[in-house]
């Protein structure tokens, strides 16, 4: 075995060494999110489109789907919120997001290495999580009009009104949301579910793709000497 | 009136085909309140509590003979009243049923997400079936009357039936049958508007009342609850009767374009990930090359 094989083997080796990049907690408080939301879609989705209706059946019925909606909703605010509280700092969208989001088409095309380096999340995960943070406040404030839409007197009618518009609206642009996550967490990207089940990924994983934060959580740093193989983007 | 009057024509929330859809019958029932001859004595307030088993309650006193302030989930009929001062400093006891108007396009039953909660029959009545409502209320936004209420004990939402049990029966109203004055009249909407029209041209010609006429708004395609009133220019003045009664716009956006927007995008958005898959395929992690990463053997 030459000693260039040995290194290689060395490198593959470590490239399947794991890292931590979810905490229990925050794996459970995405599983409690998660499957609250797809509770929310269920019954919303009932309620949205008697096609659909057969959906509040799977659940237990209208009334019992109407009864619970409002406490699910409940529920998945208060995941939203911890979200927040937690994870605020590493969502701040930075000048190297402007550089990423310019590289979208790459990133759509799955050209990845032409990239600039990412961070803990990248820009797309930033966008998603603050249109669910602010999803969710206009979904409550809508959401509390709709659960107590009797006792509003008539007066008030048009807060009824404009609640019915704004709920199933911001419910449309969240649904938009979630599919895309979902698709990129659970299908396209390899790895990405798993993490949030285990809390972790391999060294190789967080170095393709988020390459900032692999360097920052190990302690690595690129090797001054190596050519990357294509420039990164200005402004990062 | 045969049971052939309660063929449903529209139901709430429901996918497919509606058994009576696009059945024309040669009349609809309707409903005529002549406020000018009603003396607000209640009987029909308590002729549908009677006929509908519900029990009295305890009833607000605000200074004025109206029952309570507006209709509930066990009290669909109720006399609104109005001192009213006119023009000439005279004074005006106006006095109106107010329950389920009937409409001939209720936005109640566009709102409703419950398939069959609320249902149409082709003699006109919008009758609401509680056994399949779920208690979301969405009824109570659709409506431009102000009329479904809401039962907090079995979160069901209830209002006038305009007696459809007593209608299919060949029988009128409850309320009808127990109006001591005759102001109230029960028949085929054409009769109906008729009288009413006949009785308006009276209060015009005769009775000094130049603006009197009758209450059938187009907004909601008629109503089969109509009114005769001595001021049909001010219909606020008879306990806030809207004067252009519509289906909220918000209603309507919601129920129409933002549907059909909403759902080609849903589905446009999973058809397009599906595309995405097949023709860019998965985004795999790579091997991090030898010499590209330095002090790489801290273990975390």
């Amino acid at each position: 075995m030459t000693t260039d094989a040995v290194s290689r083997s060395s490198a593959a080796h470590q490239d399947e060494e794991k890292i931590v990049r979810y905490t229990l907690t925050e794996r459970v408080n995405h599983w409690i999110g998660a499957l609250s939301y797809i509770y929310l879609l269920m019954t919303g989705l009932a309620f949205w489109s008697p096609y659909l209706y057969w959906l509040a059946a799977v659940v237990g019925g209208g009334p019992v789907a109407r009864l619970w909606h409002p406490w699910f909703g409940l529920v998945f605010t208060a995941s939203v919120c911890w979200t927040f509280a937690e994870w605020r700092r590493d969502m701040e969208i930075n000048a190297s997001d402007r550089a990423w989001a310019k590289a979208i088409p790459d990133y759509i095309q799955n050209e990845d290495d032409k990239l600039p380096p990412v961070g803990r999340f990248n820009y797309g995960q930033k966008l998603f999580f603050w249109g669910i943070f602010y999803g969710v406040i206009l979904l409550l404030l809508s959401g509390v009009v709709l659960w107590f839409t009797e006792t509003l007197p008539w007066s008030l009618r048009f807060l009824r009104y404009a609640a019915i518009l704004v709920h199933a609206s911001v419910a449309l642009i969240t649904i938009g949301l979630f599919l895309i996550h979902v698709y990129m967490s659970a299908v396209l990207e390899e790895g990405s579910f798993g993490s949030m089940i285990s809390g972790y990924v391999t060294r190789a994983w967080a170095w393709t793709f988020h390459r900032t934060w692999y360097y920052q959580i190990t302690g690595a740093r690129p090797n001054p000497g190596s050519q990357p193989r294509s420039e990164p983007r200005s402004g990062q | 009136m045969s049971q052939a009057s309660t063929e449903i024509i529209r139901i709430s929330g429901h996918a497919g085909a509606v058994a009576g859809e696009g059945l024309n019958r040669e009349f609809t029932v309707c409903k005529l309140v002549d406020t000018t001859t009603c003396i607000g004595c209640k009987a029909c307030e308590v002729a549908c509590l009677e006929w509908n088993g519900y029990t009295f309650t305890e009833t607000t006193f605000d200074n004025s003979y109206q029952t309570m302030p507006e209709t509930a989930w066990n009290y669909w009929n109720l006399i609104k009243f109005n001192e009213h001062e006119r023009a000439d400093g005279s004074m005006m006891l106006l006095m109106r049923k107010d329950q389920c108007m009937h409409c001939a396009d209720p936005g109640c039953l566009a709102a409703c997400p419950a398939d069959g909660a609320i249902v149409q029959y082709a003699n006109g009545i919008v009758d609401f079936q509680e056994a399949n409502c779920i208690g979301c209320g969405y009824c109570i936004t659709g409506c431009p009357f102000n009329i479904p209420k809401f039962s907090p004990t079995t979160r069901r939402v209830f209002k006038c039936t305009l007696c459809n049990d007593r209608v299919s029966q060949g029988l009128e109203p409850a309320c009808i049958k127990a109006c001591p004055t005759g102001c109230l009249h029960f028949g085929t909407k054409a009769e109906m508007k008729e009288l009413g029209e006949t009785r308006a041209k009276q209060l015009r010609d005769v009775s000094g009342f130049a603006d009197a006429g009758v209450y059938d708004p187009p907004g909601v395609g008629g109503t089969h609850v109509i009114y005769v009133l001595h001021d049909a220019k001010n219909p606020e003045l008879y306990g806030g009767l809207p004067r252009d009664p519509h289906v909220p716009l918000s209603v309507r956006l919601w129920k129409t374009p933002l549907k059909w927007l909403g759902n080609i995008a849903i589905v446009g958005g999973i058809l397009g990930m599906a595309m995405h898959y097949m023709r860019f395929g998965p985004k795999k992690e790579e091997p991090i090359p030898p010499g590209e990463v330095v002090n790489n053997e801290r273990r975390v």
